[in-house]
């Protein structure tokens, strides 16, 4: 319940006592008019109001899911996308991947559970209680029975749960292999049939399918005994307290309403406890997800990649992008301004980064005076984007500083320094919206010229999906609106592009980097002519 | 389906004792007001012990019987599938995935909405039967069996319709948020494209809460109808075990409604997995003659290379084998994983092959999923150590050293191709290796638009001669440290982070502009 807002709880309660107070009148009501007692009306009544309980409490649950569920799909976006910020890291679409399909498949399994479980949950605990208390009343003795059979269920199915926990574990365990046998063979078809092995396989599938069924069967036989054993004792107790009742009726130690009020309500007690088993499926599915929409949410590796500490424009800290600040020293959040980078020099100073699994960076140093013009070269994977990275600081090193102006990197404000940069990456994304919007990227300038001048300008207002070519020449015209940025950090794309997109590179490399500094990752020779420096990576 | 007919009638006879349990006890209470002798009960006594320990047995022999009856049915579709999907493959890892998801769904559908079904409908007529179809009882049914699930089923389907254009909207905007992420944050946009996708988050939520209130309304009107029955029934002035016995029966019919709806979210599997069952007709394999020699492949991403591969492979099935860029790792052993390629191969012809490319990992290693257990570069060398053990005679290589070092993938690829006397096509991003090769073909947009050797392809201009300048300039400092790339630089010179280890790890050595 520690995921779950106060208030639903209190919601929650409000309504498993609504409906305690309509079981209860109910079967009072029921059992009045089936002794002749009062009229059929207040059946009318009553059961109208059944009716009424059940839709609002349907109704406010499901609104509460919803609401949870969008609160935590947001989360989750914001969450991840600080993770997925260290550019130049390989697999982040695969990452991109799974949390899109938590964020729109996965965290639907917490509707069931904040929607169903949860409510069934409370229902659980005041319904039984306020049989029992209205059955003492009426009959001392049926109450005794109930309040004696009822804990029973909890203890029988934690009982068998405990006895055959080990079993349960251990061959869910073996199910999960043989259930992803299937999947693993058909994806492996095209291999199997490449070596010629495809058609000995398909007995394989048939045993190993047969094989899941036996041993799915074995788990189940005992998983269902918890569920025999709550049906028995519902089931029991109703015969054990309508019988002995019945005899005493005989006998006239009861009058027939209490008699009836004892049969209809006995069954309501054990009824909230079944159907809470019944959902606890989905109990453990929605906190499962809960779980891992809480790790993605706040990501633990994320922090360091992607921290915005507030920008001048932007005063209130929800409006701080994804990320902790607490994990930062407060000192860094508040920054100090970017020195302008027309007389500033960048000193990168011995930084390493460490990409899980494998060095990008090991102890680089590197001057660059303002207005230089830099290339990079070398071969794939030896950090040259991570350098970008760095600068823009997505990655933070795990040793070594960059100064700015003398200034530590990690100590200025990262709003305006950010601003003094033009990134051009090497797979530029595409936003959802028309060419212009992803030209501006919500800022003012002139997008229809920048458009214009990359080729671009029949295009702005279109949405279409456009060609490699063409999302270069995207990536180039975001940088060209935003002429007031003081460095060009250009990571030119290593796959070939058309001639005519070559060409327009190369101008706009000329017409980005005059009078700026401007750090080029190049791959190709005529790269270099356009550079003061080449600095060579190996 | 003798154990499905078995399910069914064990969840009727658990019902029937549920139902037979409330009827009895309700009799008994009323007739022991009126006070008869003893013996006058004692028929009642019985049945309602009877019933009520025969409602829980059968209840779980219900339970098991289904699951059975299903689990094995499953397993006769797995393989089923397994034999269609072998004559007509399906191309793409999601279309997989969701084909063996939708056969895992054939199980909701037929637990939780075939089995319950019928067992109402069964439990509903036998009711209607023993109260000579009594019109309330009618009615009730009438409404529960087949006017609310229907409803409900309805109301699912245009639900369902109406969320799946914003789920997808959804699921891309994630995807680019993300992939994103970085340059969002560069031109400080991340804010202002979080709250665009918020807003479709919003109105995924304002959807469901409108999907939700319809079903709310649906589960009240069944209860009202449930209680309606009962109603009319006292009103019609039958006795009250009747009136009573009609609520049970009503219980077995209410939770329909869900049966219902889940059906409309599984429905769409059940059909796929009809459809990839029916189609029976074998796929022509593609047609591609056969190369000879030493040849090389080479071009962009996206090029044709890989499709060129796997089109040979199908043309000439036993023939053309190898490591494909689609080649699978099997959940088993490494062991497992090299030998199906030749399932009579010795054990010295195993470690032959697992010494010719540094194949490290014990034997009896399990891979894990899809090989996640093993680093990229020992995926890599146990896909060429199953290709090399099949020994075919045309051996196909497409990119075979990704994830190992440069210098370890030259030398192994140097080894593998010693080895390997027959025909070779070797697809491959570094040009190094296609030096002496007899024939190159260059991809662009699908097709063949440069061949010859080495010697022909860098002499004219092209995609090989780009390809083959830039890896020389890439790679030029590792071949000779001490002279720098100056010829292009016009000014000041070069600075060098160079490597003196087999690691990579670069490090500062010369001197220029530094600190």
């Amino acid at each position: 319940m520690r995921h779950v807002d106060r208030r639903y709880v209190v919601v929650l309660a409000v309504l498993a006592v609504v409906t305690a107070v309509v079981v209860v009148g109910q079967a009072e009501v029921l059992a009045s008019v089936l002794s002749g007692g009062r009229s059929a009306w207040w059946l009318v009544a009553v059961v109208l109001a059944r009716g009424v309980v059940v839709w609002g409490g349907r109704v406010v649950t499901q609104r509460f899911a919803s609401s949870m569920k969008a609160s935590l799909r947001k989360q989750v976006l914001r969450g991840s996308c600080g993770a997925s910020g260290a550019s130049g890291a390989s697999g982040s679409s695969a990452r991109a991947g799974s949390v899109a399909t938590l964020v729109v498949k996965g965290l639907d399994a917490v509707e069931p559970y904040f929607a169903g479980y949860l409510p069934q949950l409370v229902v659980a605990a005041v319904v039984p209680v306020a049989v029992v208390v209205r059955l003492s009343f009426a009959d001392l003795t049926s109450a005794v029975v109930v309040l004696v059979t009822l804990p029973l269920v909890p203890v029988f199915a934690a009982l068998v749960g405990m006895h055959t926990r080990d079993r349960t574990r251990a061959q869910w365990a073996g199910l999960a292999v043989v259930g992803g046998h299937f999947l693993d063979v058909v994806r492996g078809l095209g291999t199997l049939k490449v070596f010629g092995r495809a058609a000995a396989q398909a007995a394989t599938v048939r045993a190993m399918a047969g094989a899941h069924a036996a041993s799915t069967m074995r788990t189940l036989r005992v998983a269902f005994l918890s569920a025999l054993v709550l049906e028995l004792v519902a089931t029991l107790s109703v015969a054990l307290v309508a019988v002995p009742v019945g005899l005493r009726l005989l006998h006239g130690g009861v009058t027939l309403h209490v008699a009836l009020l004892v049969l209809l309500l006995a069954p309501e007690a054990y009824l909230p406890l079944r159907a809470a088993g019944a959902q606890f499926h989905a109990s453990a599915e929605g906190l499962a997800v809960l779980e891992a929409a809480a790790a993605q949410g706040s990501s633990p590796r994320g922090s360091l990649d992607l921290i915005l500490p507030d920008g001048t424009d932007k005063p209130t800290p929800s409006s701080t992008a994804c990320g902790q600040l607490a994990d930062r020293p407060v000192a860094s959040v508040i920054g100090t301004r970017a020195p302008d980078l027309r007389r500033a020099e960048i000193v990168v100073d011995r930084v390493v980064v460490r990409y899980p699994g494998r060095d990008a960076l090991g102890g680089m140093s590197l001057r660059i005076t303002p207005g230089e013009r830099v290339a990079l070269v070398g071969p794939s994977g030896v950090g040259k984007s991570t350098l970008l990275a760095v600068l823009m600081g997505f990655v933070t090193p795990a040793s070594g500083r960059v100064l700015v102006g003398g200034v530590d990197l990690r100590e200025v404000e990262r709003g305006s320094w950010l601003r003094q940069l033009a990134w051009v990456p090497q797979r530029p994304t595409l936003f959802p919206g028309t060419v212009g919007e992803n030209i501006a990227l919500g800022s003012g300038g002139d997008v229809r010229g920048a458009a214009s001048a990359m080729g671009l300008g029949h295009l702005v207002d279109a949405e279409h999906a456009l060609s490699s070519g063409e999302r270069q020449r995207v990536a180039l015209a975001r940088a060209l609106v935003r002429d007031d940025a003081r460095m060009l950090l250009l990571d030119e794309p290593t796959s070939r592009l058309d001639s005519g997109t070559e060409e327009v590179v190369l101008r706009a490399t000329r017409q980005l980097s005059s009078g700026r500094t401007a750090l080029v990752v190049a791959h190709r020779p005529v790269m270099l002519g356009e550079v003061d420096r080449v600095v060579t990576f190996t | 389906m003798r154990r499905l007919v078995l399910a069914v009638a064990a969840g009727v006879a658990a019902e029937l004792a549920g139902i037979g349990l409330m009827t009895t006890a309700v009799w008994l209470i009323m007739r022991a007001a009126e006070q008869p002798p003893l013996s006058a009960l004692t028929v009642a006594i019985v049945a309602v012990r009877a019933l009520a320990v025969a409602r829980g047995g059968m209840r779980y022999a219900e339970r098991l019987a289904g699951h059975s009856a299903v689990l094995r049915h499953l397993a006769e579709v797995r393989g089923r599938v397994y034999d269609s999907l072998l004559r007509r493959p399906l191309n793409g890892g999601d279309a997989l995935t969701r084909l063996v998801s939708d056969v895992d769904c054939m199980q909701d559908a037929l637990l939780r909405c075939l089995l319950p079904g019928v067992v109402a409908l069964v439990v509903g007529a036998i009711a209607l039967a023993a109260t000579g179809f009594a019109w309330p009882l009618l009615v009730g049914l009438l409404v529960t069996v087949c006017v609310i699930p229907w409803t409900a089923y309805a109301l699912a389907v245009r639900h369902l319709r109406a969320l799946a254009p914003l789920r997808s909207a959804l699921a891309e905007r994630t995807v680019v948020l993300l992939d994103g992420a970085a340059e969002l944050t560069a031109f400080g946009a991340l804010e202002r494209e979080l709250a665009a996708t918020g807003h479709v988050v919003d109105s995924l939520a304002e959807r469901e809460r409108r999907g939700g209130s319809g079903t709310a309304v649906l589960a009240a009107v069944a209860v009202v109808v449930q209680f309606g029955v009962a109603l009319a029934f006292l009103r019609s002035g039958a006795p009250a075990h009747v009136v009573l016995g009609s609520v049970a029966v009503l219980e077995v019919t209410v939770p329909l409604a869900s049966a219902a709806q889940r059906w409309a979210e599984v429905h769409g599997s059940v059909r796929r997995v009809r459809e990839v069952l029916a189609t029976a007709q074998e796929t022509a394999p593609p047609e591609a003659d056969l190369p000879v020699g030493r040849v090389g492949v080479v071009g962009a991403s996206g090029a044709g290379k890989s499709t060129f591969l796997r089109e040979l492979a199908a043309a000439h099935p036993g023939i053309a084998k190898g490591v494909l860029d689609d080649a699978h790792v099997f959940h088993a052993t490494v062991e497992a994983n090299v030998r199906f390629a030749r399932p009579e191969a010795s054990q010295e012809d195993l470690d032959r092959v697992a010494a010719l490319v540094d194949l490290d990992v014990p034997w009896d290693t399990v891979v894990g999923e899809n090989g996640d257990a093993l680093s990229g570069g020992q995926r890599q060398r146990l896909l060429l150590a199953r290709a090399l053990l099949a020994d075919p005679e045309v051996l196909l290589l497409d990119e075979p050293v990704e994830g190992l070092t440069i210098a370890h993938g030259d030398a192994v690829l140097e080894r593998v191709l010693d080895q390997a006397t027959r025909t070779v096509v070797l697809v491959t991003h570094r040009l190094a290796p296609l030096v002496d090769f007899d024939r190159i073909l260059v991809f662009e947009d699908g097709r063949i638009t440069q061949q010859g050797t080495h010697a022909d392809l860098i002499g004219t201009p092209g995609y090989y001669r780009d390809r083959w300048s830039t890896e020389r300039m890439a790679g030029r400092s590792s071949h000779d440290t001490s002279t720098v790339a100056g010829s292009h630089s016009p000014s000041n010179g070069t600075n060098c982070v160079n490597s003196d280890d087999s690691t990579g790890t670069p490090h500062r050595r010369s001197t220029v502009p530094v600190i």
